[in-house]
C-alpha cells in the first residue's frame, strides 16, 4: 500500500494500459476422468488488487432413463389452443416462492411418546448415576429441568436432597394439605401460588429462566419454535425457546420467549431484529419483563 | 420445491390425470377445453376442442394414446391424444359425470347425472381400437343410487365396478350383470356426499374423499374400511401415492364461503397423512381456493393440485421428502 499513496492520476493512465493490469482470461482445466474440472478466474478486489480464484469443481452426469415413448412424445407438435403462439411462457410460471411441506410437528418431535423413550433411555445410560435431579434428588431418572416435582418441590416442603413421593404419584394433582390449610379444601391453587414456593428450590430455578431473556411478540400464527430457532440461533446459543400457544384452539398465540446463554447474544438480538419483517408481520423483540415485576 | 403454475384455464379445476408414464398431464376444468401439460416443465401441449360445457373427468389409456372425458355438456368425448382430434362422442340426455376406462382399453365406464326426470346411471361402453367401427350403444346401465354419481372406477380384472356419489355410499357392482355386490356401511362409511375415489398403484385399495371431512381407505376386493384420516374441512380429492406410504387430500370450504374469510382459515393446503399411520404429516400451501383436484406422476416423484383458483400447481419433491420420519 505504500506504493499507493504517492501515486499520481498521471500514473494511473499508464498503468491502465500496461499490461500488468490486464486480467488473465479465465482458465478451465479439465473435466478429467473423475469429473474434476478446476476453473482459474482472475479478477480485482476493491483494493484494485489483483486476485486469483480457482475453483474445483466435481462434474457429475446424472442418467435419466426415459422411454421412448415418452422421448417421442417431447417432439409432439402443438394443437389446440397451444398452437401458434408463445402463449405457453406465460402459462407455465416457476412459483416464485419456496413451498416447503410443512410438517404437521416440527420434525424430530414425535410426540409425546417418543420423549418418555428417550426419559427411559437415559436410565438404561451407563452413567445414569450422573444424573441427579437437584429438586427431587432422584438418581438416574430425569434432569433437573425435567423434574416431575419441580412445582411441587416447594410446596410440598421437601427441601433438596429429600427422597420424592411415590413414583406413581400424579403430579398434577392438587395435593392434600399442600395450600397450607389458607385455601378451601378443593379449589385448585397453582402450585406457583401454594405456601412455601418462594422458598429456594422453585426460585432459583425461574431466576435461571429470565436471565437473559427476550420476549418476541407479533409473531405470525404459523411460527414454531424451530423457526424461531433458525432465526435467533446466528446470534448466539440459546438455552430456551418457548412459543405460547393457545391451550384450546392450539394456534399459536402470537408472542415467545427465547432465553439466550449470552447475555451479549440477546443483546444483538434485539438491536438487530425489533422491528424486522417476518412472515408479514413487523417483530417487537424486547426484554422480556421479569415475573416478579409482573406480578 | 418451487412448484410450476399453470395458468391454462379460466374456471375451476376440476380433475387431474397422469398417464401412465408420467409424462402427461391432463387437467380438466369448468371451461370447455381439457388440457395435456408436459409433466416435467408443466409446458402446454394441447387442448381437446369440443366440449361445450364443463369438463368434469377424464381418462387416458394406458398406451396414451386417448383420452376420454366427461362433461356437463351431455356427452363424453373420445379424442387422440397427440393431436386434439375428436375421435367419437358418446351423447346421453344428462351430464356425464365420471369416465373410466378399464383394464386393457376395451371398455369404458360413463357416470350420467339425475337431469330433467332422468335418475343418474352408470353406462358401460365398448371402446373399439377401429374408429370407423366405434358404436354408442351401452353394454350396460345401472341405475339406482340416488344423486350424482361423482367417481366411477374399474375393479380387479375389469370383473366389478366401483361407484361412489352424492348418496355417500361406496358401491360395488358386478360389471357383467349390473348386479349390487357390495355395499358401504352407513354406519362405519362416509356421511356425505363422496366427492372422489382414486385406486392405488396396483388397485388392490382405494381412497375416497367425502364433505363429511374425512378420507378412507377401502379394500377394492372386500370393501372393508381400512383406513380413516379425519381433516378439518371438506375433502374435494385424495390421491394415494405410488412409492411412499402416504396420501395427499386437499378440500377446502365451500366457495361461496372463500372471500368472506381470512385466506388461512380456509385451509387450502394439500394435506400429507401417512397411509397406514393415519398420521398427518404436513401440508402443502399455495392455492387461494380449495383444493378441488389432486393427482400422483406414477413415479410419486411429484404430484399435481388443481384449484377452484384456475390454477394447477405441479410439485417436484425435494429430496428431503422422501427421508420424512414420522
Amino acid at each position: 500500500m505504500g506504493a499507493r499513496k504517492d501515486f499520481k492520476w498521471g500514473d494511473a493512465a499508464d498503468e491502465d494500459d500496461g499490461l500488468e493490469d490486464v486480467l488473465p482470461p479465465t482458465q478451465v482445466i479439465g473435466p478429467d476422468e473423475k469429473g474434476i474440472k478446476i476453473v482459474i478466474e482472475w479478477r480485482k478486489n476493491d483494493d484494485g488488487v489483483k486476485i486469483k480464484v480457482t475453483k474445483t469443481v466435481r462434474v457429475k452426469k446424472q442418467v435419466k432413463k426415459l422411454s421412448p415413448a415418452v422421448l417421442r412424445r417431447r417432439q409432439l407438435k402443438k394443437f389446440g389452443d397451444a398452437v401458434g403462439q408463445n402463449s405457453s411462457d406465460n402459462l407455465t410460471v416457476v412459483s416464485t416462492e419456496e413451498i416447503f411441506l410443512e410438517r404437521a410437528r416440527p420434525a424430530g418431535q414425535t410426540g409425546s411418546s417418543k420423549q418418555d423413550d428417550k426419559g427411559s433411555d437415559l436410565a438404561t445410560l451407563g452413567n445414569a448415576s450422573l444424573i441427579v435431579c437437584r429438586t427431587c434428588g432422584k438418581k438416574g431418572d430425569h434432569w433437573t429441568s425435567k423434574c416431575p416435582f419441580k412445582e411441587l418441590a416447594a410446596s410440598k416442603g421437601f427441601a433438596l436432597g429429600e427422597k420424592p413421593p411415590m413414583d406413581d404419584e400424579t403430579p398434577g394433582l392438587p395435593l392434600p394439605g399442600a395450600g397450607s390449610g389458607t385455601a378451601n379444601k378443593g379449589s385448585y391453587i397453582p402450585p406457583s401460588m401454594r405456601g412455601g414456593s418462594k422458598a429456594d428450590g422453585g426460585e432459583t430455578m425461574r431466576r435461571g429462566r429470565d436471565d437473559n431473556s427476550i420476549r418476541v411478540t407479533n409473531l405470525s400464527e404459523d411460527t414454531r419454535e424451530q423457526d424461531l430457532q433458525e432465526l435467533f440461533r446466528p446470534f448466539g446459543p440459546i438455552s430456551r425457546i418457548y412459543v405460547a400457544f393457545d391451550r384450546e384452539t392450539g394456534l399459536s398465540r402470537g408472542f415467545a420467549f427465547i432465553n439466550f446463554v449470552n447475555r451479549e447474544d440477546a443483546v444483538r438480538a434485539i438491536n438487530k431484529l425489533d422491528g424486522y419483517g417476518y412472515d408479514n408481520l413487523i417483530l417487537r423483540v424486547e426484554w422480556a419483563t421479569p415475573r416478579a415485576d409482573r406480578s | 420445491m418451487r412448484p410450476i403454475l399453470l395458468k391454462g384455464h379460466e374456471r375451476p379445476l376440476t380433475f387431474l390425470k397422469y398417464n401412465r408414464d408420467g409424462d402427461l398431464l391432463f387437467s380438466c376444468a369448468k371451461d370447455h377445453d381439457p388440457t395435456v401439460w408436459y409433466a416435467h416443465n408443466g409446458e402446454r401441449l394441447g387442448t381437446y376442442r369440443g366440449h361445450n360445457g364443463a369438463v368434469w373427468c377424464c381418462d387416458v389409456s394406458r398406451d396414451s394414446t386417448r383420452l376420454i372425458t366427461g362433461s356437463a355438456d351431455q356427452s363424453a368425448k373420445l379424442w387422440d391424444v397427440e393431436t386434439g382430434a375428436q375421435l367419437y362422442s358418446f351423447n346421453f340426455e344428462s351430464p356425464a359425470r365420471a369416465v373410466d376406462l378399464s383394464v386393457g382399453d376395451k371398455y369404458a365406464v360413463i357416470s350420467t347425472d339425475p337431469f330433467m326426470g332422468q335418475t343418474s346411471a352408470i353406462h358401460v361402453k365398448r371402446i373399439d381400437k377401429d374408429r370407423s367401427k366405434q358404436g354408442s350403444d351401452s353394454l350396460l346401465v345401472i341405475t339406482g343410487p340416488q344423486g350424482r354419481i361423482n367417481r366411477v372406477v374399474w375393479g380387479p380384472l375389469n370383473k366389478t365396478i366401483i361407484s361412489a356419489g352424492e348418496d355417500s355410499v361406496v358401491r360395488i357392482w358386478d360389471a357383467e350383470s349390473g348386479k349390487l355386490l357390495k355395499e358401504s356401511d352407513p354406519e362405519t362409511g362416509h356421511q356425505k356426499a363422496v366427492t372422489s375415489l382414486v385406486k392405488s398403484a396396483d388397485g388392490s385399495h382405494f381412497i375416497t374423499g367425502s364433505q363429511d371431512k374425512t378420507a378412507k381407505l377401502w379394500d377394492t376386493r372386500t370393501l372393508t374400511l381400512l383406513k380413516t384420516y379425519v381433516t378439518e374441512r371438506p375433502v374435494n380429492a385424495a390421491a394415494i401415492s405410488p412409492l411412499l406410504d402416504h396420501v395427499v387430500i386437499g378440500g377446502g370450504q365451500e366457495a361461496s364461503q372463500v372471500t368472506m374469510s381470512d385466506r388461512r382459515a380456509g385451509k387450502f393446503e394439500a394435506k400429507f397423512f401417512h397411509k397406514i399411520y393415519e398420521e398427518e404429516i404436513g401440508g402443502v400451501k399455495g392455492h387461494f381456493g380449495p383444493i378441488n383436484a389432486l393427482a400422483f406422476n406414477p413415479d410419486g416423484r411429484s404430484f399435481s393440485s388443481g384449484g377452484e383458483d384456475g390454477y394447477v400447481r405441479l410439485h417436484h419433491f425435494d429430496a428431503d421428502y422422501f427421508h420424512i420420519k414420522i
